[in-house]
């Protein structure tokens, strides 16, 4: 027994000792292998009287036990020393660049349409579209300017060349042909009267859309973006217009404080017009909108034109004006986008230029909801 | 139109205060779209008496002068004027003030070593006028030290949008009566100057075009003297940004701009026989006051005599007949024409007057002897002369209308409760005439009222509309519903899916150049008026814009561009929504790890084009790539993707290099195009929505994969050895995707090498090696059917 606690501890000291696997593993064969001095003790076991093996086994038990709990421990230990040293050696430089993930950006008219489109869907306005190369006749006929209506003049319309000049249909009398003259819209009010004459009334659109002027300097640009709204029903009046548009601009710019002053104007198509003006401050260079437009360090803002649908418009369009009335509104698209996202330059919006798109343009994944609020922070 | 305080005051009486007008025009539908105030501009001008004038040391044509202020002690200022003497009253801007002119503010500064503490004025550096031969001369009792603002009297002027409805406040007078209705104070009574008419009219007066001319008024005066107008009157034109040209025409123009009354006065000694209102001949010409030559025709109306043409009526005088320096008779011409005609006219010669703007709105029927009278005796106040009686020639429109009126509506249509005796004396301010029952007869003058919302407007408007309280639409109950049409979702995921690959959004202009379109396959739609040459004619594909994007981006210094529009192209037959992307330059720049900068090629385009029309719910496993692409592209670089040989959904490619380098791009552009209006919408079924998907398990056995290396002609397009491959075993075949793709050494001449990785799926039990033979073989046969041949 003696010379077993003898090779149990020298054995144990050897373990202890042992830097390699392979050196352990040399230890666990010499003790625990087929022929390892463990086994070979067990193997006595064999020749002895059941007394003896009763007394002698459980001891050699107890060593072999111990020997292979010392291997397994010291073979973890060398184990995490070997991962240890490994991960050492395969340290790289993360401060040296990733490949980039390529990122793009969304438009901001294309995002604030849909913002748009978000906040007018909770009020229950559905999105419609028409022509933007529109005959004279829903451009401008029906929404009551006639062939020699002042207003006309006002518009700045851009042209297609006359087909009856170009020997359209010489049974044709002029003034059909007058009606039937392309033209680029000049607004998106022709969509109100294409909307009623599909669905009839009542009716609740919004039509966001390119429109076209003959006009270009630093505010304007030749084409731009409009959006129309329109409700007809059967107890709409002025009341209900301002209170959608207060409604729509608060959830726009995410503020409560946005106050709306209506002002008398005048468009062919409604009757009373009204234009619509927001309260703003100025704050460095830039108008940030809110507040009373007559409170000291704001001012008023006009934002669109709008008012009560003129009965003959409804009437060309194929409502019922004794039954029906409502309101119609229009705005700037790229106006409000510059007024929210603080752009200065409308004929950057058509540049193309990536870096501008880079900046002012828009995740794919700041998708306007309303619980998430419609607007997205920089 | 502007006009100064001081002439609205001519008109109204009022105790208001700038700003309180400014507020009220704003409210009644006048809006303000500036006050000019030239006190401000004239700020540091002061009157100034020059006490000595010593010529300067070292230059000829200046002066030294001294100058009295008012206040301290003289101020010495160096002057190049010639007229600068001792003695003379002037005006001098001192140091800080800044000259209206130029924008440039004074300084003490030394003019050739002379010290100078200021500047004595001309009357163009004032912007008072054109004058600029010498400083400005005042009168000897001019105050000195007093501020030339306050001296010039100088009134803000105030500059208001007149909407085309309103013809009647295209005169200062018109203005100041919406104002007195809007309660801001009384109108005053218009002052006729006394004149005594004797004798018939000499010239014989006719309208022989009663449609377009109902009524021509008109009256000699003999023995005018013309000459410069007075001081009050120019002052008056002036803030209106009317220049006096002479007495006589500053007299029509400023009865026009003070009562919305456009006349017209013709030198008497160059008319000869009757003067007769007539409709045009075909082919006539007429040298109008603006020095053009107008070719006219028979459905304008003109104002001629025996001799010739001499007015576009209503719209310009002729240059022939118009009064000079030396005119002593004349006739004044006070007329009524047709609105519409005199649209059409002024847009078919392209001309555009103050007269015209009026007359096509409309002026008061009821001022024509008035305005004539009114005329008349300004003349001969201030000209002399003696007028003759009125020659009258037809008569005015003169049917009023009468709108019966509910004034319920005002709550109806306008969302605000005035009570009706408000509403009464709204409109009887304004000059309607409302009857017990509320019929209201509307002035002449209106005529933009059609209808009863006409009245509620003229009630809202001078009631105020701040009294119109918020109101909320009636909603549905419950959440929102979903409104979007399947295009506008299309378009929607189709957008951010693009943002989200890497592309930019970009909006470019619906109009291109005439070469960009012919580059393109050529427009359809050309406009007649455009802007510029650069946007006229409407695009027929979205390419150009984004190319000449790249141009600029390129021109300076990008090295990759990834853009993407979505619009619409412009056909002959309608407007067709699409996505078009460039992939331009690098599209991996040179790195640490792979060395090289990568770039954008047909694969990468191919491979944008198909994921966002997956994101777009295309069918795109049915989509076969087929060629013709067209001009656009590279022809051997660049395909389609349809449904059926007819039904093309997308191309991809790379541009093709002749279009580049119309555009000036020097480096190979990847592109795609997608036909949004092509996809086809996902059915919708009958009944309720159902989102429910068709059911499915993942199999429980795994798949395995086999590889093929397949020897095929060189023309063999891959993805028709695919097709065959996928379409071998249908029952065990889920996917086929080429490895590795080679041609050279070892492969024969004309031939290039396919090596393809086959997946299978088993079903219910896994597969034994006959069963994997089988399914090779049917691999092998389809293949063979397309001439591959498997490689030992």
């Amino acid at each position: 027994m003696t010379e077993l606690t003898a090779q149990k501890q020298t054995t144990l000291d050897q373990i202890g000792a042992a830097t390699t696997l392979d050196a352990l593993e040399e230890q666990r064969v010499a003790a625990l292998g087929k022929k390892g001095w463990v086994s070979l003790a067990l193997k006595t076991l064999g020749s002895m009287s059941p007394d003896e093996r009763k007394e002698v086994a459980p001891a050699i038990q107890a060593v072999r036990g111990e020997v292979a709990a010392a291997i397994d421990a010291k073979k973890g230990e060398l184990e995490s020393a070997a991962l240890e040293a490994q991960l050492a050696s395969e340290t790289i430089d993360l401060t040296l660049p990733a490949p980039d993930m390529a990122k793009g950006s969304v438009h901001p008219v294309s995002q604030v349409m849909d913002e748009l489109a978000e906040i007018f869907a909770d009020l229950g306005f559905a999105v419609a579209t028409g022509p933007e190369i529109e005959d004279d006749w829903h451009n401008f006929t029906a929404l009551n300017m006639d062939e020699s209506h002042p207003a006309r003049a006002m518009h700045d319309t851009f042209y297609f060349p006359d087909a009856a000049a170009d020997g359209g249909n010489p049974a044709s009398s002029s003034e059909a042909v007058g009606q039937k003259r392309m033209l680029l819209r000049t607004h998106t009010s022709p969509v109100q009267i294409r909307s009623m004459k599909e669905q009839g009334a009542p009716i609740r659109i919004i039509a966001p859309g390119r429109v076209y002027r003959s006009d270009s300097d630093a505010t304007h640009t030749p084409m731009f973006h409009q959006v129309e709204g329109l409700v007809i029903d059967r107890d709409i009046h002025l009341g209900h217009l301002k209170w959608t548009l207060e409604t729509f601009f608060k959830a726009f710019f995410e503020r409560e404080d946005i106050t709306l002053r209506l002002r008398p104007s005048y468009f062919p198509f409604t009757e009373p017009s009204v234009e619509f003006d927001v309260g703003y401050a100025n704050e460095g260079d830039r108008r940030v909108v809110g507040g009373h437009g007559d409170a000291p360090g704001h001012d008023w803002m006009e934002l669109g034109g709008s008012g009560m649908v003129n009965r003959r418009v409804l009437e060309f369009a194929g409502v019922d004006p004794d039954e029906y009335q409502g309101f119609a509104f229009g705005l700037g698209i790229d106006r409000i986008a510059m007024l929210k996202y603080g752009m200065n330059d409308l004929r950057a919006f058509f540049d193309g230029d990536p870096r501008w798109l880079s900046h002012y343009g828009f995740s794919p994944y700041d998708q306007p909801t309303l619980s998430a609020g419609v607007g997205a922070r920089p | 139109m502007k006009f100064s305080l001081t002439w609205l005051k001519d008109h109204l009486e009022t105790e208001a205060t700038l700003s309180q007008i400014t507020d009220c025009l704003n409210a009644i539908g006048l809006e303000v779209e500036g006050v000019e105030d030239p006190a401000e501009r004239l700020a540091g001008f002061t009157v100034a008496k020059v006490l000595t004038a010593a010529k300067h040391p070292d230059a000829d044509k200046l002066q030294v002068l001294t100058v009295d202020t008012g206040a301290g002690d003289p101020l010495q200022v160096v002057c190049g004027a010639p007229n600068a003497r001792a003695g003379m009253m002037g005006v001098l801007g001192q140091p800080g003030a800044v000259v209206p002119s130029n924008g440039m503010e004074l300084r003490k500064s030394a003019i050739r070593g002379v010290e100078s503490n200021g500047m004595m004025c001309s009357v163009r550096e004032l912007e008072l006028g054109d004058e600029h031969d010498g400083i400005i001369e005042l009168p000897d009792d001019a105050p000195v030290g007093h501020t030339f603002a306050d001296y010039h009297g100088s009134s803000p002027v105030i500059d208001v949008a007149i909407t085309p409805n309103r013809p009647d406040c295209m005169g200062v007078y018109g203005i100041a009566r919406d104002l007195a209705a809007a309660g801001l104070g009384t109108l005053k009574p218009i002052a006729f100057p006394a004149f005594e008419a004797s004798g018939a009219c000499p010239v014989e007066i006719r309208t022989d075009d009663a449609e377009g001319c109902p009524a021509f008024y008109g009256r000699v005066v003999k023995g005018v003297k013309n000459g410069p107008s007075p001081d009050w009157m120019q002052q008056r034109l002036a803030s209106a940004g009317q220049r006096p040209i002479s007495l006589l025409v500053d007299l029509t123009n400023y009865v026009m701009l003070a009562f919305g009354r456009p006349a017209h006065v013709y030198d008497l000694a160059k008319l000869s026989g009757p003067v007769v209102a007539r409709r045009a001949k075909n082919g006539e010409q007429v040298l109008a006051l603006n020095e053009k030559t107008y070719t006219l025709d028979d459905s304008m109306v003109v104002i001629a005599d025996d001799a010739a043409v001499h007015d576009i009526a209503g719209i310009m005088g002729g240059e022939d007949s118009g009064v000079c320096d030396t005119t002593s008779d004349v006739l004044l011409e006070i007329a009524y024409f047709d609105p519409a005609r005199i649209g059409v006219t002024g847009r078919k010669l392209g001309l555009a007057s103050d007269a015209r703007t009026r007359f096509e709105r409309g002026v008061d029927p009821t001022f024509l002897q008035d305005g004539l009278d009114l005329l008349t005796g300004l003349i001969t106040e201030l000209a002399g002369g003696t007028a003759s009686e009125t020659v009258q020639a037809g008569a005015p429109p003169s049917d009023a209308k009468v709108v019966p009126f509910d004034t319920a509506l005002t709550a109806k249509l306008g969302g605000v409760d005035v009570p009706d005796d408000e509403q009464r004396r709204i409109l009887e301010n304004l000059g309607f005439a409302v009857s017990a029952n509320w019929d209201v007869t509307c002035p002449l003058r209106r005529n933009d009222i059609e209808g009863p919302a006409d009245l509620v407007e003229e009630v809202v408007r001078i009631h105020g509309l701040d009294a119109v309280q918020s109101v909320a639409l009636p909603r549905i109950e419950g959440v929102a519903r979903p409104t979007a049409t399947a295009a506008q979702k299309l378009e929607r995921k189709l957008r951010r899916a693009a943002a989200g690959s890497g592309l930019h959004e970009a909006i470019t202009w619906s109009f291109i150049s005439q070469g960009e379109a012919d580059a393109v396959g050529g427009g359809h739609w050309s406009l007649d008026n455009p802007i510029s040459e650069d946007l006229k004619v409407m695009r027929p594909s979205l390419l150009p814009g984004l190319l000449s994007a790249a141009k600029r981006s390129f021109d300076r210094g990008a090295a990759g561009l990834q853009l993407f529009e979505i619009g619409r192209r412009y056909l002959a037959d309608g407007e067709y929504p699409a996505l078009v992307a460039i992939m331009v330059g690098e599209a991996a720049p040179r790195s640490w790890q792979h060395g090289k900068a990568r770039h954008f090629d047909a694969y990468d385009a191919k491979a944008m084009c198909l994921h966002l029309l997956e994101a777009a719910g295309a069918p795109v496993q049915k989509l076969q790539v087929m060629g013709d692409a067209g001009d656009v592209y590279h022809p051997g670089q660049s395909a389609t993707l349809r449904l059926g040989p007819k039904n093309q959904i997308a191309s991809f490619g790379m541009v093709h290099p002749s279009l580049l380098k119309s555009f000036g791009i020097g480096v190979p552009v990847a592109a795609l195009g997608i036909h949004l209006d092509a996809i086809p919408a996902k059915k919708a079924a009958k009944g309720p929505v159902s989102f429910a998907r068709p059911s499915f398990t993942p199999p429980a056995l795994q798949s395995v994969t086999r590889d093929f290396a397949f020897l095929v002609p060189e023309a063999l397009p891959a993805g028709d050895l695919l097709r065959a491959v996928k379409g071998a075993d249908k029952a065990n075949i889920v996917d086929a995707r080429v490895f590795d793709h080679f041609t050279g050494e070892g492969v024969p001449e004309g031939h290039k090498s396919l090596a393809i990785e086959v997946t299978l799926q088993p079903q219910d039990k896994s597969y034994k090696d006959a069963d994997l033979k089988a399914i090779a073989d049917n691999v092998i046969a389809a293949a063979a059917k397309q001439g591959a041949e498997l490689r030992g």
